[in-house]
């Protein structure tokens, strides 16, 4: 088939699924971010217990074209572990906030990993061979008596198990007063962003003594603090802009050319609120808890608690395009507050970049890039995809009952009043412990990546 | 005559539903007070300053312990390094690598 492709052409099938089953859920096994490498051959995810766990895709088998490859255990290391802070009187939590990998410039992979306030640079390395036949050395690592040896031999390498290392190549530390919320790496491939709840600081790869703040938006007083930033991201292209987002559901894009510091915002994107449709929760409920470009660049998408905007840059006094990802939780607002909930930080993300289309098996089609396809999560291990050309929408469910390969994954309804249809779920039903806050869509391919509270979904597209 | 009914929206419905529930709310809709405390998430009240006087008072004395309620941290208590709950990073594998 050559299908242009929609939320909804696109027929999910449960691919794998990670983690432990049992629903006691151990605190350090919470989920806290995911993300594809560049290529899509790799997955990473971190959890609340400061530990990193790489799946790398196997090679697909041609003869096996029914299926992609799947994912399999690479890597896993100890990021960060958890601290307390004397001086500040102040616990640091070892959670992994977010993870952001580095294109690849060797046969090394990068990855930058970050907790509320330390970012570290790690090296995630193979070694396939080993060196063998010292003089000097036994097999075991002990030293031989030089006046034993009467013969000279060249040390070779011979091949072993594979085995991967991760080490920490840079630390970069004691910058943030404030909790990090996001990490992004400049197109420069050199430079990266980091930003807590006030602050934006700009950093080199190579260089963690030293870093520049570009953003700082606390007030002298803080009696008067009336927003934070809560998340950040630096243009896919032009290297010298970045965007950033507030509680009050704003984004301000700056161009670091214009000041060393760039507290006055070259565009700012705001929505006109409705004045008569104010209440108690408007402001709490317009902070916007992730902010993506689009491949280009052109357009930027923000994720607020019941709605994704897709934003032009070229206008900033609305969006051009909202999705309602739960609006049924409009009449939920006093519970959804008291349990918290209404402050839980969803991610949202855009399908991939490169649309490869398979046609007999035996041509493949690349499409140009379009960013047509995004994806958040809810609650109840639903997620949800908006489909910008069709403007159809879907519902999907993580979970182990659909867990059947290559049987395509049934749409989920969810019934705001009134008489529940069969199959459908009303929303008192829901489970708002079981939510979906990070999701990844693989750069390349339809295989995407779903964290529920402790497991990862994969799921990918029915292949004919 | 007639009389125009207001609608009121549901999420005007469930600010009332809240403020019934909480009369004492702030007045000021999200704002200062949340994101006081976002700011200042992983606070614990362990002073060491505190603490290393109360040591050098009580050179020959037997630090008092926690009592049971390990919250208190006013007057003659003093928290202590042990009071404060263990940090372990967890030695344990992943479950997802599993």
């Amino acid at each position: 088939f050559l299908g242009a492709g929609g939320g909804n052409d696109i027929q999910w099938c449960f691919s794998q699924v990670k983690g432990a089953v049992d629903d006691d859920v151990a605190e350090a096994d919470i989920i806290s971010t995911v993300e594809f490498n560049h290529s899509g051959e790799l997955l990473a995810t971190g959890d609340k217990g400061g530990r990193v766990v790489i799946f790398q895709q196997e090679q697909e088998n041609k003869t096996q074209s029914h299926s992609r490859g799947e994912y399999n255990v690479y890597s896993t290391f100890q990021s960060h572990e958890p601290e307390f802070d004397y001086l500040k009187s102040l616990e640091i939590e070892e959670k992994i906030n977010k993870i952001r990998w580095l294109p690849q410039k060797n046969a090394a992979q990068f990855l930058l990993s970050t907790n509320d306030k330390t970012i570290k640079l790690w090296k995630i390395s193979e070694r396939d061979k080993r060196p063998e036949g010292y003089n000097l050395k036994e097999e075991d690592g002990r030293y031989r008596d030089p006046t034993t040896v009467t013969t000279l031999r060249v040390p070779v390498f011979r091949p072993m198990d594979l085995m991967v290392e991760a080490s920490p190549r840079r630390i970069f530390a004691n910058a943030h007063t404030y909790h990090i919320n996001s990490i992004s790496i400049n197109s420069d491939y050199e430079t990266y962003l980091s930003a807590d709840d006030l602050r934006i600081n700009l950093w080199h790869l190579e260089i963690t003594d030293r870093s520049f703040n570009i953003v700082d938006i606390k007030p002298a007083n803080m009696e008067e603090l009336t927003e934070v930033i809560t998340a950040a991201e630096f243009h896919p292209n032009s290297c010298n802009t970045f965007v950033y987002s507030s509680s009050k559901g704003t984004i301000r894009l700056c161009d670091m050319r214009a000041s060393a510091l760039c507290d006055r915002h070259s565009k700012l994107f705001e929505e006109p609120e409705d004045p008569s449709n104010r209440s108690f929760f408007s402001e709490i409920i317009s902070s916007i808890s992730d902010v993506k470009f689009s491949h280009s660049g052109r357009y930027m998408m923000t994720r607020d608690y019941l709605s994704v905007k897709i934003w032009d840059l070229n206008m900033e006094n609305r969006p051009v395009e909202t999705y309602q990802v739960h609006e049924y939780l409009r009449s939920k607002l006093c519970s959804l507050y008291e349990n918290d909930c209404i402050f839980d930080k969803f991610e949202c993300c855009w399908n991939g970049s490169d649309r490869q289309v398979i046609f007999n098996r035996t041509v493949t089609f690349f499409l140009p890039p379009l960013c047509s396809i995004v994806m958040t999560g809810s609650y109840n291990n639903f997620f949800r995809m908006f489909d910008r050309n069709t403007k159809r929408d879907i519902t999907l469910e993580a979970s182990r009952e659909n867990n059947k390969p290559r049987t395509v994954l049934k749409p989920r309804k969810v019934c705001a009043s009134g008489k529940r249809k069969k199959d459908e779920i009303s929303v008192d039903s829901l489970d708002f412990n079981k939510k979906i806050l990070h999701t990844a869509w693989h750069p390349k391919e339809n295989i995407i990546a779903v964290a529920t509270t402790n497991n990862l979904y994969i799921f990918q597209d029915k292949m004919n | 005559d007639t009389q125009e009914k207001e609608t009121i929206t549901p999420e005007r419905a469930e600010e009332a539903k809240l403020k019934a529930k909480y009369p004492n709310l702030g007045q000021k809709p999200g704002g200062s007070n949340f994101l006081m405390k976002r700011l200042q998430k992983g606070q614990k009240y362990f002073d060491s300053g505190d603490y290393n006087m109360a040591k050098a008072k009580m050179k020959n004395k037997q630090l008092p312990s926690a009592g049971p309620d390990k919250n208190l941290v006013t007057g003659d208590h003093i928290p202590t390094p042990q009071d404060l709950p263990q940090r372990k990073s967890s030695l344990v594998t992943s479950k997802l690598a599993g």
